[in-house]
């Protein structure tokens, strides 16, 4: 509150002696009184209604600040919080939810409706206008004796001495109105809940996978992603291997990885680091080259039936 | 209200009803059975349905027959009491209970309730057993005597009421009865109208009935007649007339008295014993009850007394008129009962005097007029179910029975000594003209008018039964296009009507003689004759020298010459007198078409206003609905700019209120 | 230079954002026209704050914050769940509403 007090004259509210606004006060209200009316105008005319929430806001945030002006500091932050900050905000989210729809458009369908408002409109401002205009005042007090210690204070002393029980009330109702909002955006479950348990057992009535499916590459004695785990029997799990990478054609074939492999468990060459390389002149293991004698076993010819594993290794 | 319980302590007052017995007696609990055992075997009769039907009419002449040894039972233990103890309640408990409104169920005992027992289970009884042939080929027998017996209960409850309340229940049950007795051939729909017509009628005297109980209970706060009768003498007299209108006006419902009278020529709709039993003895005599009951209030109520005389002097001599003109021998018949109501009304109008006659002229009547209908029914029974008396003549010589036990009948309510009508109805004329204090000229219009009707039913019932049994025969083919067969009736039938000719010759002069008055004394109470004025001898010459004129001018109109089988035009009062002096046309004017208009007028209101009113808002709101529909486009910016530009209206509209 | 500036630049900018809302059919750029709207708003409410010598007007300020940014979440959120379904951010294809 201190940082927003400071912006402003440090007496906000004060009167001179003529019951006359300070020149400041002046200056501020003939800056934001005809902009609020024009905001007023746009939302009463704006085609899309996030504008019109744009040009509320817009009102909201000066009233705030006639509201400090006029020496009601409390009122003002108040004003900013709920209106600005809550009810505004959970207009546009409403809007957002609701969307745009050709309710916007300003096209009259009640016959004569046009007409009838601007007449009632118009009227109303008259009437009220007359009224403020004929009506007498008498000298104007001023809140510098109401606001001691400090308005915030005085405000407070108000609320919860002598209306406590409405302060009391209207929590009630604020309780009763979010309890009601819950209500009534509320949608009833018209199908049973679905849950893991019931996941599963429809995963199991229509012949799914019992279990999860396996990792790649486990079996394949090999660990990319790209490579299809083996089944117990030598065959390459196609279901093992990520949806997105077969359906991006990225899949290894597991039978290419395993003749290397087992070259390479034979005494071929690989390249370090978990490197595999096809230069015939290398010799050394995963950990580098290896001296002396290695024994070259030729890897055996591919079986007819596509199992290339022998049992029992 | 505590002023209104106060006024239902039983304050015992020796005036009216001389007094209300404080001795219980025992036996005076049977009178339960008289009410029950006909309602059981009606109850039992509708219940049990068809399986009754071999059996059940015999099962509603026992019911009857039983509650009349019942009530044989209760005379001869009243009788076995000492006069001043004759009145005797019996309490069934608390019927309703509500606020200060408590009636108690109770029954009453005393020689006018006990003289009705008698009347209604005697002559039920013979009805009933004349109803089982008469009935014979019906095939709802069962039914019909399930609601004689069900008729026979309610009026039972209605003499036997220690209450108002209690009384209006028997009130209602006779008037359901009589109901579905008029529309026992529904099939018929005149005869289905006719049920409706008198149901109707009698809803308007129900209306008086309820009016004056709710008058009584906002005066005495009670309704049981020795409340009442003890509490007369404390009430206002304007409340006590009217009171006393409103029972004449139930009474002129039940006993088609004037205004109310229209119902009962329709009423003959119903089978013949029906018009026996109710429709002559019982049940239209219930309104003549309901005044004496009630003598206490109109002894109170002048007025009312003297409306009462008015009516049935009008309906004496408004039925008189009717009976003569009518064709059809039970709607004449229907008339001659109008008219004699109308002089037991009249007796009933006069005051105490007048009580026990129309008591005594009711029970001799019962008799008599009874025994008619029977020999009307059995005419009818051997003549093919003919009503007309145009299409009867001679007869006498075919029918001997129903000849002669019509003919006691005949001359009993001619009042020819000594049969019962003489002894009867020559004491109401009598005491028609007894003065009464201040106003002599009621002793002469009411007299005068007893006297002229005297005369007019001499003629009428002349006519009747000289058309009927004397002069040639005049008979058409029956209605299948055979050649009639007059036939004396079955034994069932006519053993009923030689009982009641034997009692239209005899019962007058029996009671007379056992002191019947005396008997209901404890009922109506002791009146000091006063001297009519004209001497008792002169008024009995006068009333036979009417009579007399009466049957020899029907002698010679019917008997000696011919009587033309269509009706000949006759005079202006004739044709008025053959459609009830216009009484439905006049009911028809006043009441029915301005009711009926003013039932359109409404039904076009409720229509017009009320329902174009309310469709037309909901209609205006469619429409609106309609318009603003077209708001709706469902697009929120739509309504977003509508809450915008409605925002800026407002602001606009307060700025510039506010200036 | 006086505070009603601020007020009016507030008001200019409320109506600017409400049109927004009203023209634009994106359901995001509808939703910072609200955004814009509750700002223009936090403005006035500390220049008021300023003029009357009170902090309530900034405490609340501090509270719409808060809350636009709840709303935030769950506006967001919902149209996040509608744009999975229907393909689309346009507030004019909820239409649904319509009968």
């Amino acid at each position: 509150m201190s940082p927003l007090l400071t912006v402003l004259p440090a007496a906000a509210g004060a009167l001179t002696e003529s019951g006359q606004t300070s020149t400041a006060e002046a200056v501020l209200f003939w800056t934001l009184g005809p902009l609020m009316v024009l905001a007023a105008l746009g939302l009463l005319f704006a085609r899309k209604a996030v504008h019109a929430a744009l040009a509320v806001i817009f009102i909201m945030i000066s009233l705030a600040f006639m509201y400090v002006a006029q020496g009601a500091e409390f009122l003002g932050v108040v004003q900013v919080v709920v209106y600005t900050g809550a009810v505004m905000m959970l207009f546009l989210f409403v809007l957002m939810l609701v969307g745009v729809d050709r309710s916007d458009s300003l096209v009259e369908t009640i016959r004569g409706q046009r007409w009838l408002g601007a007449l009632a409109g118009l009227g109303l401002a008259v009437v009220l206008a007359g009224v403020v205009g004929r009506a007498t005042y008498g000298p104007p007090t001023g809140l510098a004796d109401a606001n001691l210690p400090s308005n915030p204070q005085a405000v407070a002393y108000l609320i919860f001495g002598q209306h406590v029980l409405a302060m009391e009330v209207v929590g009630a109702l604020l309780v009763t109105a979010a309890l009601g909002a819950l209500v009534l955006t509320h949608r009833g479950r018209l199908t049973p809940k679905v849950g893991q348990r019931e996941l599963a057992e429809r995963r199991l009535r229509t012949g799914g996978h019992p279990v999860s499916l396996p990792a790649p590459g486990v079996y394949a004695r090999h660990n990319a992603m790209d490579v299809p785990a083996l089944g117990p029997d030598g065959t390459p799990l196609e279901s093992s291997v990520p949806r997105v990478l077969r359906v991006r054609g990225q899949e290894a074939d597991a039978r290419a990885y395993a003749a290397r492999i087992d070259r390479v468990l034979a005494g071929g060459w690989a390249v370090g680091a978990g490197t595999f390389t096809s230069d015939e002149s290398y010799r050394g293991g995963p950990d580098g080259p290896v001296e002396g004698a290695v024994t070259i076993r030729e890897p055996q010819a591919p079986a007819e039936d596509a199992t290339p594993e022998e049992d029992g290794r | 209200m505590h002023t209104l319980i106060t006024l239902t302590a039983p304050a015992v007052v020796p005036t009216a009803a001389g007094g209300v017995s404080s001795v219980a007696w025992s036996g005076a609990q049977a009178a339960v059975w008289l009410v029950a055992l006909p309602l059981l075997s009606s109850a039992v009769l509708l219940l049990l349905g068809r399986r009754a039907d071999r059996w059940g009419h015999w099962l509603g002449v026992l019911a009857s027959a039983a509650s009349f040894v019942v009530g044989l039972v209760l005379l001869v233990g009243l009788l076995g009491l000492p006069a001043d103890q004759r009145v005797q309640d019996v309490d069934l408990g608390t019927w309703l209970d509500a606020g200060a409104l408590s009636i108690g169920a109770g029954l009453r005992v005393d020689p006018l309730s006990l003289t009705f027992v008698l009347l209604v289970t005697f002559v039920g009884t013979l009805i009933h057993v004349y109803s089982v042939a008469y009935m014979e080929h019906d095939a709802s027998r069962r039914r019909f005597f399930a609601y004689l017996n069900l008729f026979v209960a309610a009026m039972l409850l209605l003499v036997l009421a220690d209450s108002y309340a209690l009384l209006f229940v028997g009130w209602e049950g006779v008037g359901l009865a009589s109901y579905l007795l008029i529309g026992f051939w529904n099939h018929h729909t005149p005869y289905a109208v006719a049920a409706k017509k008198a149901f109707v009628a009698n809803r308007v005297g129900d209306v008086g009935l309820l009016v004056a109980m709710g008058l009584l209970f906002a005066t005495f706060g009670s309704l049981d007649f020795a409340t009442v009768d003890a509490g007369v003498a404390g009430a206002s007299e304007g409340t006590l007339t009217l009171v006393g209108l409103a029972l004449l006006l139930a009474a002129c419902g039940k006993s088609a008295q004037f205004p109310l009278q229209s119902w009962l020529g329709d009423a003959m709709a119903g089978p013949t014993p029906v018009s026996a039993l109710i429709h002559a003895a019982t049940m239209v005599t219930a309104g003549v009850y309901l005044i004496i009951r009630s003598g206490a209030v109109f002894t109170a109520a002048p007025t009312a007394q003297l409306v009462v005389a008015v009516v049935g002097a009008i309906t004496l001599l408004f039925g008189a008129i009717v009976g003569c003109a009518k064709d059809d021998i039970k709607k004449a018949l229907a008339a001659s009962t109008m008219s004699q109501i109308g002089y037991m009304v009249l007796a009933a109008g006069l005051g105490p005097i007048g009580y026990a006659f129309a008591i005594f002229h009711l029970v001799t009547h019962g008799f008599f007029k009874a025994g008619m209908f029977l020999g009307a029914g059995s005419v009818m029974h051997g003549m093919d179910d003919q009503v007309d008396m145009r299409r009867f003549g001679g007869l006498g010589r075919y029918m001997k029975i129903t000849y002669f036990t019509f003919m006691a009948g005949w001359l009993a309510i001619l009042g020819i000594p000594p049969f019962a009508g003489f002894f009867s109805k020559d004491k109401i004329i009598e005491a028609a003209f007894v003065p009464v204090d201040g106003e002599p000229w009621r002793a002469w219009v009411f007299g005068t008018v007893a006297l002229v009707g005297a005369g007019i039913t001499a003629f009428y019932m002349s006519r009747l039964f000289f058309m009927t049994f004397e002069g040639q025969k005049r008979w058409s083919t029956r209605r299948d296009g055979s050649e009639q067969h007059p036939h004396e009736s079955p034994a069932l039938m006519t053993w009923p009507m030689i009982v009641l000719a034997v009692g239209s010759v005899g019962l007058g002069w029996v009671l007379s003689t056992v002191g019947f008055v005396e008997w209901l004394e404890p009922s109506v109470g002791h009146t000091e004759h006063e001297e009519p004025v004209l001497a008792v001898p002169v008024l009995i010459a006068l009333t036979l020298i009417a009579v007399a004129l009466g049957l020899v001018l029907a002698w010679r109109r019917y008997a000696v010459s011919t009587v033309p089988v269509t009706p000949p035009l006759g005079t202006a009062l004739t044709r008025a007198a053959r459609v009830d002096l216009h009484q439905d046309a006049v009911n028809d004017a006043l009441l029915v078409e301005p009711g009926q208009y003013l039932t359109r007028s409404l039904v076009y209101g409720d229509k017009a206003v009320v329902d174009g009113a309310v469709t037309g808002l909901g209609r205006a709101t469619v429409a609106l609905g309609d318009l603003v529909r077209r708001a709706q486009n469902g697009y929120a910016r739509s309504y977003a700019a509508g809450m915008v530009v409605g925002v800026v209206v407002l602001a606009f509209v307060v700025l510039a209120v506010r200036g | 230079m006086s505070l009603t500036h601020y007020l009016v630049l507030a008001a200019i900018l409320f109506a600017i954002g409400a049109t927004t809302v009203l023209l634009r059919r994106n359901a995001i750029i509808v939703f910072m026209g609200v955004e814009l709207m509750l700002n223009s708003t936090n403005l006035l409410l500390v220049t008021f704050s300023r003029m009357h010598g009170n902090l309530s007007g900034q405490v609340l300020a501090f509270f719409v914050m808060v809350v636009a940014a709840a709303e935030v979440v769950v506006g967001l959120a919902i149209i996040v769940s509608i744009f999975r379904t229907r393909r689309s951010a346009s507030v004019d294809d909820v239409n649904l509403l319509k009968s």
